[in-house]
């Protein structure tokens, strides 16, 4: 037994060195880096320990800014495009021809290189000197005015940041929740067939029950993924996150370590750590909650 | 309720080489099951008796041929519209709900006029968990029962709704053996106390042969022999059914009637009066041999099995098909295994002719 212990922390051993090096380790750091005030990188100097760095982040409107911004973005794409997933998924599997294909259209747009899909976004919707975008015209075909999405008012630039990263996380989402129905054993349905079951109630007490791990998995690992949203942003408006009043939490750590207005670690490492106290806490409430409705069989 | 398969056909189209080619699943099935009885689809696997069930409770739809339940004809109706309750191979219950909402599901999904009262849909669900006797468990989801608590969940949620057929899928193959025999009896109780016109289909003509009133022995989708059980057994009517029911199976012999005497090797074994001289096929139930130093039929003696009740006798025949033959008498028979053969004299009733070729039976004058 003793033996058996010790051979199974040798196999255990590369992954555990790598994940310490590399995880473990800077995650203790930036927790202490977080605590001193005044870090120099350069000299590794500070003057004090104390929750300063914490203040001056909370007090910071660029953080603030970026906080709503995060929190907006994760509570309009995470249920949404798990619900448009969700849709897309049913119809997919509800159609016997050519399924494979549409699968395969639906999930293009996940190899798609993100900076090309920004880069499609931007001529459908940014305005410039020779014409409104595509969206614009659209817009105004309709009778409305046009909108400036890239550089006009935050609703404007919301909603183009919200539409690009549903339109990016939705087809992996629209992947894993096919394959998650067509794992569902069709005598469920011929069963709830037999019994007269109305369509709605096959769905809210059948489908979404048998599939209800796979989309906790899927709102888990979308909460996750928007918090940590930084690219996208990016992609669409520009490096200058702050100016642009788009900037995300993960942008506002990135831009206190390198940006224009960086180099403070210190600064950086007190907003990640409130990132990943934010993060924690939804994640917790999720586990919580999907207690009582998700199902492992 | 009674039901009525009229001409009942389902052809399923050819896939990828075969393409042009149809399977028949069911083929010409006319039969009326008559009110209240418990009818076995018995055959092996791919003759096309789960295809008959779903044609039956409508998950398929005929590709001609007509079902009636009572005077109704229901062949276009859709599963739901028809009242009739299934239990799938594999139990079908919903996992993430308990007994009591499994049970309750079919009665919850009633709309309108239909739908009864919450205290009635309990009762019922209740009336319905005793039946099958698990109302003690109705609390429990259905992972934490066995397998054979489980079908009886699952027979519990198709008796609910009171429908006008009850219809089982392979019910024991899920089963161990002894919970499959407890089972079994269960099943015949609960649908002679409700007086369910039921269908089961399956593979285990011993399953089949001792709670169906009526057996239907299918192959290849075409129906080979309906009747009672023990008439299937002492009247088959061909080959296939009588090598399909019995355990052990029936000894086919290649044989030949000459002159109004069944010939198997170069005895005279039976007499077959009024048959012409042909090469036959002839099978012989293991209790059908008896042990006779006379005897015409000798055989190879290998060895002499004791199972207390009865002996069986282990032995080959170079026109036997069977590798072996294993001829059941009786305990108070004695066999001298010093002998390199035993010799038998076979019991008319228990031997049955086919002809060679076709394997349709052939009647004898005056057999027996």
């Amino acid at each position: 037994m003793e033996k058996n212990n010790l051979k199974g922390w040798l196999y255990l051993l590369p992954a555990a060195l790598f994940l310490g090096f590399f995880l473990v380790y800077p995650l203790i750091d930036v927790f202490v880096y977080s605590f001193e005030e005044g870090y120099n990188s350069a000299s590794q100097t500070y003057f004090g320990v104390g929750l300063y760095n914490y203040g001056y982040v909370l007090h910071d409107p660029y953080f603030l800014q970026a906080v709503k911004n995060t929190f907006l973005l994760v509570a309009i794409t995470v249920p949404l495009s798990t619900c448009l997933a969700l849709l897309i998924s049913m119809g997919l599997s509800a159609i016997p021809r050519l399924q494979k294909l549409y699968q395969t259209i639906y999930f293009l747009p996940y190899v798609t290189n993100t900076l090309a899909v920004g880069l499609v976004f931007m001529i459908l919707f940014k305005k410039t000197a020779y014409t409104d975008g595509l969206i614009n015209l659209l817009i105004n075909r309709f009778g409305g005015a046009s909108v400036d999405f890239i550089d006009g008012p935050y609703w404007a630039k919301m909603f183009v940041l919200c539409f690009y990263t549903i339109w990016v996380v939705l087809p992996f989402k629209i992947l894993i929740l096919t394959s998650a129905l067509a794992s569902v054993n069709r005598d469920y349905y011929n069963a709830a067939k037999v019994d007269g079951t109305p369509a709605w109630r096959i769905f809210t007490r059948i489908t979404l029950p048998m599939i209800s791990p796979t989309v906790f998995y899927l709102v888990i690992t979308g909460f996750i993924g928007a918090f940590k949203a930084y690219s996208d942003a990016v992609a669409l408006f520009g490096t200058d996150l702050n100016a642009a009043g788009m900037n995300t939490i993960v942008g506002y750590v990135y831009d206190m370590l390198y940006g224009n207005s960086g180099g403070y670690p210190s600064y950086a490492s007190a907003a990640a750590i409130l990132l990943f106290a934010i993060v924690l806490t939804i994640t917790c409430i999720n586990l919580l909650v999907s207690k009582k409705h998700v199902h492992y069989s | 309720m009674k039901v009525v398969l009229q001409d009942l056909t389902k052809k399923f189209p050819g896939r990828g080489k075969n393409a042009q080619q149809e399977v028949v699943a069911v083929d010409g099935f006319t039969f009326e099951i008559p009110d209240g009885k418990l009818v076995g689809l018995l055959g092996p696997s791919g003759c096309g008796k789960s295809t008959t069930l779903n044609l039956l409770c409508g998950l398929l739809k005929p590709t001609s041929g007509k079902i009636f339940f009572g005077e109704d004809d229901v062949t276009g109706l859709p599963a739901e519209k028809r009242g009739v309750g299934l239990v799938f191979q594999n139990y079908a219950l919903y996992p993430h709900l308990t007994v009591l909402q499994n049970i309750l599901f079919p009665l919850q999904n009633l709309r309108g006029r239909e739908r009864p009262a919450k205290e009635e849909m309990l009762r019922r669900a209740k009336e319905a968990a005793d039946l099958v006797q698990i109302g003690e468990l109705l609390d429990r989801r259905p992972s934490e029962l066995s397998g054979g608590q489980q079908q009886r969940v699952a027979i519990a949620r198709a008796l609910v709704k009171m429908p006008r057929v009850l219809l089982l899928d392979e019910p024991l193959s899920n089963l161990d053996a002894r919970l499959r025999l407890q089972t079994r009896e269960e099943i015949r109780r609960i649908q002679r106390e409700t007086g369910i016109t039921t269908v089961f289909v399956t593979h285990d003509q011993d399953e089949a042969m001792s709670i169906s009133d009526i057996i239907v022995v299918m192959k290849n989708g075409v129906v080979q022999q309906i009747d009672k059980p023990q008439a299937v057994y002492d009247d088959p009517s061909n080959l296939f059914v009588a090598q399909f029911l019995g355990t052990p199976p029936i000894h086919v012999f290649n044989g030949r009637v000459e002159g109004g005497r069944l010939y198997i090797g170069n005895q005279a074994v039976l007499p077959a009066p009024g048959l012409p001289d042909q090469p036959v096929t002839a099978a012989v139930r293991p209790e059908g041999f008896a042990l006779d130093e006379q005897g015409p039929l000798a055989c190879n003696l290998t060895r002499v099995e004791i199972m207390g009740r009865d002996i069986s006798v282990v032995c080959t025949h170079p026109d036997c098909e069977n590798t072996a033959i294993r001829a059941i008498i009786s305990a108070e028979n004695r066999v001298d295994t010093a002998q390199p053969t035993v010799r038998f004299s076979l019991k008319p009733g228990k031997v049955f002719l086919f002809t060679a070729d076709t394997q349709a039976r052939l009647r004898p004058a005056q057999e027996g």
